[in-house]
């Protein structure tokens, strides 16, 4: 049994209590993805699979077969920041740096949510084909992304000066 | 977590020969039996991955809908004729959990998701009926700002904390049960069952049943609903108090309502007493006030949680109010 990683070819462990979070970190010593309360509370643990945001702390690594995932250390290329990570720096969208990881997936999750018209607690008129693309509509989408640092006003900075046009 | 094995199922027999084996557990999206799991609260043997079961959101011949119990949670909120025919579930299941959690969210998993009650979680220091039967319950004399105030019993006041549940109670939807001895449907309202004596026992399911799907069946007037969820956040938070409510009116006069409740009983409360209060009477505020009030008469609060009873009621009259636009 194997899935894909960043590209990448990887054997499944045959130990199925090994979650996605620790075979990432512990297995094939991906660090960035960030193992913060594991529970589903915090989304430190955000990363992509088959394109969509995932938890991986609650993810079990079995239930990975065949799929194809996404952390933060496959989204530059070349040693070329990906425009949200370098948007990140420019606007201060971390301190510690601890949730950025997850922060960065899963806004890359949003951004497919919203081009698909997915609808948020604040959707008006269900039947809208659009998703509107402002701040309060981004602090929602993200609200599965604690910062404990309290960076949020430039994580949605930073959210909304790379994706504001992509979304609409 | 306590050694496993893990098998996949690719359909429903598939993981009903499997589970024959024995003290298994089919496995969802893993939001809430893996955590479990991890807590050592849950400790099957076994686990059947069923997430590759019937994940189809299809119309019926009569205007109705079916729901693989593989279905995502967000596939289920963002699909066309949810959103058009049943609004009240799509906005109940938004107002739930993160975007990452309903990505991950089967049908069948939110159905049976388990408490959130902080006892229940403690299990290395905490009492706790639904645990351990006999032990007592710690929440009766403990912080219980969060727990029930309707259908509670002296063994355990725990709440159900699905919001998509709530909006599935309004709308008569039907639970599709499959087991080693055959199909059968169970409304969704008496799926889950009140605490009583065996708050350990949660609904009616048998051993080792699965949940193939859920039916909503046609209902025109829930073109006029919605979900309003109240809680100590603006999101990413459970409910103090839900409300799912679908109203017709004609002439000025309640022709049918739909109401229920979460946050406040160990199941999804239907408030069928507000509803056949209501039908036949003008859609004001006094009519909306009057049957919550009714509704809410035998609700019985604990230590931390009485300004639940006066919530829901106001939470009631102003969903009615807001769906009732200019008739009210
Ligand atoms: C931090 C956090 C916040 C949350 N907030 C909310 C919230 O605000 N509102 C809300 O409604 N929910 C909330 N949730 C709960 C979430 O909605 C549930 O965990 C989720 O719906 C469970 O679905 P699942 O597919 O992951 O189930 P799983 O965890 O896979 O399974 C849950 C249960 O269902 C059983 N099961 C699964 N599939 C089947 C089947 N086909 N047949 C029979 N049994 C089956 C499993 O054996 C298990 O007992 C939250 C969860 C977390 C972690
Ligand atoms: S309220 Fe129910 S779940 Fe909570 S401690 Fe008491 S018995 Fe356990
Ligand atoms: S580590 Fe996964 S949500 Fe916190
Ligand atoms: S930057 Fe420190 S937790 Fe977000």
């Amino acid at each position: 049994m194997t899935m894909t990683v960043n590209g990448n070819t990887v054997s499944i462990p045959n130990d199925p209590r090994v979650s996605l979070l620790d075979f990432l970190r512990e297995h094939l010593h991906l660090s960035g993805t960030k193992k913060g309360c594991n529970q589903g509370a915090c989304g430190a643990c955000t990363v992509l699979v088959d394109g969509q945001r995932v938890l991986s702390c609650l993810t079990l690594a079995v239930q990975c077969s065949e799929r194809d995932i996404t952390t933060i250390e496959g989204l530059s290329s070349d040693g070329v920041l990906h425009p949200l990570q370098q948007a990140f720096i420019e606007h201060d969208g971390f301190q510690c740096g601890y949730c950025t990881p997850g922060q960065i997936c899963s806004a890359i999750g949003m951004l497919e949510e919203m081009r698909r018209g997915v609808p948020s607690q604040l959707t008006g008129d269900l039947c809208a084909e659009v998703v509107a693309f402002d701040r309060d509509e981004v602090r929602e989408r993200m609200s599965g992304n604690l910062c404990r640092c309290g960076a949020h006003n430039g994580i949605v900075d930073a959210i909304e000066d790379v994706f504001r046009e992509a979304a609409e | 977590m306590i050694p496993f094995s893990y098998a996949r199922a690719n359909d429903a027999a598939a993981a009903l020969q499997f589970f024959a084996n024995g003290a298994a557990k089919y496995l969802g999206g893993g939001t809430n039996l893996v955590d479990l799991m991890r807590e050592t609260i849950e400790r099957p043997a076994r686990l059947i991955d069923v997430t590759s079961l019937s994940d189809s959101i299809e119309e019926t011949a009569d205007g109705g809908i079916v729901i693989g119990g593989a279905a995502r949670n967000t596939a289920i909120a963002e699909h066309r004729l949810i959103r058009t025919r049943f609004p009240l579930l799509s906005r109940a299941i938004v107002a739930g959990a993160s975007p990452q959690i309903r990505n991950m969210a089967t049908t069948a998993g939110n159905v049976l998701q388990r408490t959130r009650c902080a006892y229940f979680y403690d299990n290395d220091a905490a009492r706790c009926n639904k645990r351990e039967p006999g032990q007592g319950c710690d929440a009766i004399e403990g912080f219980n700002r969060y727990h029930a105030i309707l259908g509670a019993s002296s063994a355990c006041i725990a709440t159900h904390p699905s919001d998509m549940c709530v909006a599935l109670a309004a709308l008569d939807a039907v639970v599709y049960l499959q087991g080693t001895e055959g199909k059968r449907t169970v409304p969704l309202s008496d799926f889950h069952r009140l605490p009583g004596d065996r708050p350990d026992i949660e609904t009616v399911m048998r051993p080792g049943e699965l949940i193939t799907a859920v039916e909503l069946p046609p209902k025109p007037m829930a073109v006029n609903s919605t979900y309003r969820k109240v809680r100590d956040r603006a999101s990413y938070a459970f409910a103090l108090v839900s409300v799912a409510a679908a109203i017709k009116i004609e002439a000025g006069v309640v022709g049918d309502v739909r109401i229920a409740l979460g946050g406040v009983a160990h199941k999804p409360w239907r408030a069928m007493k507000a509803e056949a209060a209501l039908r036949g009477q003008p859609a004001t505020d006094v009519s909306f006030r009057a049957a919550a009030e009714l509704e809410l008469a035998d609700a019985k609060a604990q230590a931390h949680n009485a300004f639940k009873v006066e919530l829901a009621k106001r939470t009631i009259a102003a969903v009615l109010t807001d769906l009732s636009g200019d008739a009210a």
